[in-house]
């Protein structure tokens, strides 16, 4: 679906800013993937709010096994915490690289972007197999299990936009700035700042609320 | 190497479901091979399969909805005549295990295939013509979100013949529904399949949520959209905000199921009432997510055939969106003998009758609309006439059970049974079959049947209080829901009269493909040839029957309520037909049937354990994804000479100019 045709004076159409943005007609393109992508973050951030949830009610059912406060390192979550949230900076950078057209910069943040990416999921596996092989898995408690599915669902969003990324380079080295392919980085750029959110409710909730 | 799969899954043991399954295959094997014989895959491919036209969608989604509401039935019918045979002693034919799966099979298929599906449709096929543009946001979207549809309900029908269902009930509750109590595959079924029709009813909710607030015709401002559409922007905005607390938790379902996870377990600290809380913080949104749609359908049918414009626009308008809000407030009202406590079951009694008020308003604006109406008694208007009735019922039935003393007694009673079925039959039901009727003839260029419309009407609408109102009083007398034999020799009469409503209703579904049938073979004394055949009030009603792929030959412009109304009778003419010079169409697709293709390959394998299987289905899903992504979505140009030529052949075009 293309916009609209622009709508000419001479049939008395809604043209200019007498009118209200609702009675313009269709929206461009643009504007409608961004919107349908917002719409599609929302439905997934609900998710994460049951998830959150599920944690909040078993967060003490822990059947006898060790809480956070026995578990979680701090320091190591702090180091994974500073590679997302800097990898989110990185991400901006690449956006106002592309949004100008640079080419170099725009490869060279991405690749740090993907780096820090790479890092926090590298830290956060390493962090759940460290927990599993103390015999403390999603299979040892209900609050690990409501644990391991929040941060573990949150890793497989990270692991997927990794993924997506990588996906997303190679359109711009082939296509170039093109229309679409801005679309879908911007899109994308939502969905990394987006997961950065979650993670300080994470953060938050589940490591600093560990006391 | 196949996991949990052996010859053992097929039920050579239990008669019923062997043949049923075979009759699938039979008939499936025959369809295709007629197919096949006539040559008509290479249409059914192009115009169909991969169409990305949201007129077909919505047509391909209707005719889903039929197909497992005859499926659906079957289940209701056997159950019926379970219960008229199985009292005093008697076990009927259908042994306990067999008759849970048969009820869980009901239900499922009834919400998510049947009554979801019909709504998803006529949204589809509806909204963007009436709000005057040329497709949805999304077109391709929208095509993965149908096949996505038909692939759960491919895999609810694979466990008919392969394996089992749950036998726990439609909403499958933890304990029973954890692996401890429910070892098969039967709840496994069950969550895959749901989790990716929710995934396509989830991109369908964004697509159609995209299309009403940034895609409608120049003029359009909200206060001038009908009201079809308001009803399913509430609809599509619950869809997002209520499916993905479904897919949370049927996910953690799954993981405890599948990993070995604690969430809903006896063991290990996991909470099994966290569980009901969260399935109806979706399923109570889910039931306005049904409705909603059905209202818009009957605002359209009143004020069509009365002549009126809808009575009170701005409050119709106002009380769909605090329904909206409210439906969100009320869902302990399904648990009520949880034992939250007085306080908490006292608040959500209240919520309860709150969103009653809307709903009454809606009810009051529809009588002031037909008040000094002049009626045209046409099928759709009686199925109106129908829900106005039955539905009050199902509406003040319901306030009755939101008095959590009341609720106590009634709670898993077959009052509560009655009354269910009494808004769904009676609101989303009689909704989509008037919807049905009513866009028929623009969808497809001919009318159906007028008499056997009215006769199917008449069956459904007998049928149903023959078959549910006995229900009320069994419930009152302490009948339980999902039991399979009774010992009270009383309550058999009104087991039985509950059957000859089912019979009845048969009738009702046996003459609707009758109708089909019919209006098909003399389609030719039936054409809808002004495109306007119920003198409409809204966009849709302004373009030929069948619309063009294309819709608008030239972007309406709205200047009002009912646009199109209002021009026809101001002018008596069309749109000015300065044609544009070429209309962009999305091309077609064949990514929503391979998405789906592989999505019924990696449910099937994880239902049953082949991790190689679903490995491999999972990495060709993602690759068909990413590939996707790399494509522009495709537009091919209809030059004008096209659009004229397809104009005039529907009577239209210069002359009107």
């Amino acid at each position: 679906m293309s916009d609209a045709k622009p709508v000419s004076e001479s049939e008395g159409l809604p043209v200019g800013n007498e009118f209200p943005i609702s009675m313009r007609g269709p929206a461009s393109v643009d504007i409608k993937v961004s919107f349908g992508f917002w719409l599609f973050l929302l439905s997934d951030i609900i998710v994460f709010a049951g998830l959150f949830a599920a944690y909040a009610v078993l967060v003490n059912r822990t059947a006898g096994g060790p809480d956070g406060k026995d578990l979680f390192d701090k320091t190591h979550v702090f180091i994974e915490t500073a590679c997302l949230l800097f990898s989110s900076f990185t991400c901006g950078m690449m956006s106002l690289a592309s949004e100008g057209q640079k080419r170099g910069e725009t490869y060279l943040w991405s690749l740090a972007t993907f780096a820090l990416g790479v890092g926090f999921v590298g830290l956060e596996v390493s962090e759940f197999l460290g927990m599993i092989d103390k015999g403390t898995g999603p299979d040892r408690s209900a609050f690990l299990s409501a644990f391991f599915a929040l941060v573990g669902m949150h890793g497989v969003h990270v692991t997927s936009g990794l993924v997506w990324f990588v996906s997303m380079m190679g359109q711009v080295t082939v296509f170039g700035f093109k229309p679409p392919v801005m679309r879908r980085l911007r899109c994308f750029s939502l969905f990394w700042h987006a997961l950065d959110i979650v993670w300080v409710g994470i953060f938050t909730i589940v490591y600093l609320g560990a006391r | 190497m196949l996991g949990r799969l052996n010859w053992s899954a097929i039920p050579f043991d239990q008669p019923i479901p062997l043949a049923a399954f075979g009759m699938i295959i039979v008939i499936g094997v025959a369809v295709l091979a007629l197919i096949t014989v006539k040559g008509w895959w290479p249409y059914l491919w192009r115009e169909w399969i991969t169409s990305v036209d949201h007129k077909r969608i919505g047509v391909m989604y209707v005719l889903l909805a039929f197909v497992m509401l005859l499926r659906g039935f079957v289940d209701a019918a056997m159950m019926r005549s379970q219960l008229a045979l199985a009292a005093n002693g008697a076990q009927g034919y259908l042994p306990p295990e067999h008759y849970d799966q048969i009820f869980s099979t009901h239900g499922t298929i009834m919400i998510f295939f049947v009554a979801m599906t019909f709504m998803v449709g006529l949204m589809n096929f509806a909204v963007p013509l009436q709000l005057g543009v040329r497709d949805v946001a999304f077109p391709v979207l929208n095509s993965v979100s149908f096949w996505l549809t038909a692939a759960g309900a491919l895999l609810i029908n694979i466990s008919l013949g392969v394996g089992e269902f749950a036998r726990t009930g439609w909403l499958a509750y933890p304990p029973l529904s954890e692996l401890a109590y429910s070892p098969g595959v039967g709840v496994d079924y069950y969550l895959w399949s749901l989790q990716i029709s929710g995934v396509g009813t989830l991109l369908s909710g964004i697509n159609l949520t995209t299309t009403i607030l940034k895609m409608r015709a120049p003029g359009m401002g909200y206060m001038r959209m009908p009201i079809f559409c308001w009803t399913a922007l509430a609809s599509n905005l619950l869809i997002i905000a209520a499916f993905p607390i479904l897919t949370a938790t049927f996910a953690m379902l799954l993981l405890d199921r599948t990993l070995g996870f604690h969430f809903f377990t006896n063991a290990a600290g996991g909470n099994a009432m966290m569980y009901i809380n969260l399935i109806w913080a979706w399923g109570h949104p889910e039931v306005y997510i049904l409705i909603l749609p059905a209202f818009g359908v009957f605002s359209e049918v009143i004020s069509t055939f009365t002549g009126k414009a809808i009575f009170s626009y701005r409050s119709m308008v106002i009380a769909t969106m605090a329904i909206c809000v409210l439906s969100f407030m009320v869902w302990l009202h399904h648990f009520f003998t949880m034992g939250a406590g007085a306080d908490v079951n006292g608040f959500f009694g209240i919520m309860t009758m709150i969103i009653a008020v809307p709903t009454g308003v809606k009810v009051f604006n529809w009588l002031f609309t037909l008040f000094r109406g002049r009626l045209r008694f046409e099928s759709p208007a009686y199925w109106a006439l129908g829900f106005m009735v039955t539905f009050t019922i199902g509406g003040m039935t319901g306030v009755l059970l939101a008095i959590p003393p009341a609720d106590f007694v009634l709670h898993n009673s077959l009052f509560l049974v009655a009354h269910f079925h009494n808004v769904i039959i009676g609101g989303v039901l009689f909704g989509g079959f008037a919807g049905y009727t009513f866009w028929f003839p623009k969808a497809f260029g001919f009318r159906l049947d007028e008499r056997l419309g009215k006769a199917i009407f008449w069956c459904w609408f007998v049928g149903f209080y023959l078959a549910f109102m006995p229900l009320y009083v069994l419930g009152l007398m302490g009948a339980t829901r999902r039991m399979q034999h009774y010992d009270e020799p009383g309550w058999q009469p009104l087991m039985i009269i509950a059957l000859i409503g089912a019979i009845i209703i048969l009738a009702g579904i046996v003459l609707t493909i009758v109708q089909l049938v019919v209006s098909i073979r003399t389609r030719e004394q039936r054409r809808d040839t002004t495109g306007d055949p119920w003198d409409g009030r809204t966009l849709e009603w302004s373009v030929p029957s069948p619309p063009p792929p294309w819709n608008f030959a030239v972007q309406p412009i709205v200047d009002g309520l009912d646009a199109w109304w209002a021009k026809k009778h101001q002018t008596g003419k069309a749109y000015a037909s300065d044609y544009p010079v070429a209309i962009p169409v999305p091309k077609n697709s064949s990514v929503g049937f391979f998405l789906a293709f592989f999505a019924v390959i990696l449910g099937f394998s994880l239902i049953w354990h082949i991790w190689w299987l679903a490995g491999i289905g999972f990495l060709a899903f993602a690759a068909i994804g990413i590939a996707q992504s790399w494509i522009d979505s495709e537009e091919d140009d209809v030059p004008s000479e096209a659009i004229i030529a397809y104009d005039r052949a529907h009577g239209r075009g210069e002359a009107q100019a």
